[in-house]
């Protein structure tokens, strides 16, 4: 085309038509070639696969500090309630610092979604390029058995190997991105993993932390209390003085 | 003429549209020269408008050869620079 000096789209279209002269017959190189890109559309497909699983790593994670969350602020009120007011602040201590790391993954996920979304329309749009490489393949394919007009064969070929680089480079671009992503995706579950909370706000599976421990420890304690006193009356020692009319359901409305 | 967009599809333009679109390409480069990077997203993506504005899709079945490609709509002035001085977007 006469008068397209455009110095970008001169570039690339040299870049292009050197592309080209490397690959020796267009026709023969074009099944191979629509095959690998269908390949290779595996990989874009592996790698939302491998974003959505880190994403529901992160969810999980989630889950687990909104019920510390919940845990924590529940042991601050038991610990209030029995005078113990340093040990209610150490647990509003650690449910604040909960409620941040629960911030900053609820960015994280939202962040991972976005990326999937992206990557999907990706893999939507390689598709429909590739299931227009695949047209075009077959119509070149007709072409070459009908044995005719070979000046139009090679002008088709040309243009069917340009779309073939374009599919090229639509791939690897797409290819890229998948990876970058997945990558970035991988960094924030580890980064998770290995995050402070991890060891200053595990929830052991059934297990207990030291408030726990701290709350049953006074919990007991006035159990025990409470249960001497109860023996106490029902024994109703002659020096001290009954404990109500009736010592069995008294001592049962006793608060512990 | 023939107009690809890269990693997408072609368009056939009236012949008219070669002066804009070839004042348009030479300044996206000039703004890419003077590291303008607004200016670079706006002039790039004005030529992509044009494309797709005036051009119409070629049909699957058309095999013909671009007169004009333009780089992929996500191309990052980063990577135009690179374009312009290096491998770029499709090795040499």
């Amino acid at each position: 085309m006469a008068g397209m000096s455009g110095r970008m789209s001169t570039v690339i279209k040299a870049k292009i038509s050197k592309l080209l002269d490397r690959a020796e017959d267009p026709s023969e190189t074009i099944e191979y070639s629509y095959q690998k890109q269908m390949e290779l559309l595996q990989n874009v497909k592996k790698g939302i696969a491998d974003v959505v699983t880190s994403k529901k790593r992160l969810q999980m994670q989630q889950q687990k500090l909104e019920q510390q969350v919940v845990k924590l602020d529940t042991q601050a009120r038991q610990a209030l309630a029995q005078s113990r007011e340093d040990l209610a602040r150490t647990a509003l201590e650690r449910k604040q610092f909960a409620q941040g790391e629960l911030q900053s993954l609820d960015q994280q996920v939202a962040e991972l979604e976005t990326q999937q979304a992206q990557l999907i329309d990706k893999e939507q749009k390689l598709r429909s390029k590739l299931e227009q490489f695949r047209t075009k393949k077959e119509v070149i394919k007709a072409q070459y058995s009908a044995a005719e007009a070979q000046v139009k064969i090679s002008e088709a070929a040309t243009g069917v190997g340009e779309e073939m680089a374009d599919v090229g480079l639509a791939m690897q671009r797409a290819m890229d991105k998948t990876e970058n992503m997945r990558a970035r995706a991988g960094a924030m579950e580890e980064l998770e993993a290995a995050g402070a909370f991890d060891d200053n706000l595990q929830l052991g599976s059934g297990g207990q932390d030291d408030i726990d421990r701290q709350l049953h420890e006074l919990t007991s304690q006035s159990g025990v209390d409470d249960d001497l006193a109860r023996m106490k009356a029902e024994l109703g020692s002659g020096s001290a003085p009954p404990q109500g009319e009736l010592g069995q359901s008294s001592s049962e409305e006793r608060p512990a | 003429m023939i107009v690809r967009i890269s990693t997408e599809r072609q368009y056939r333009l009236p012949d008219e549209d070669a002066q804009r679109l070839n004042e348009l390409d030479n300044q996206t480069v000039e703004a890419v020269d003077a590291g303008d990077e607004e200016r670079y997203e706006q002039l790039f993506a004005e030529m992509l408008d044009l494309v797709r504005r005036d051009g119409r899709p070629l049909e699957d079945e058309e095999l013909e050869e671009s007169d004009v490609i333009l780089p992929p709509p996500d191309t990052s002035m980063a990577e135009a620079a690179h374009e312009f001085t290096g491998d770029g977007l499709i090795p040499d």
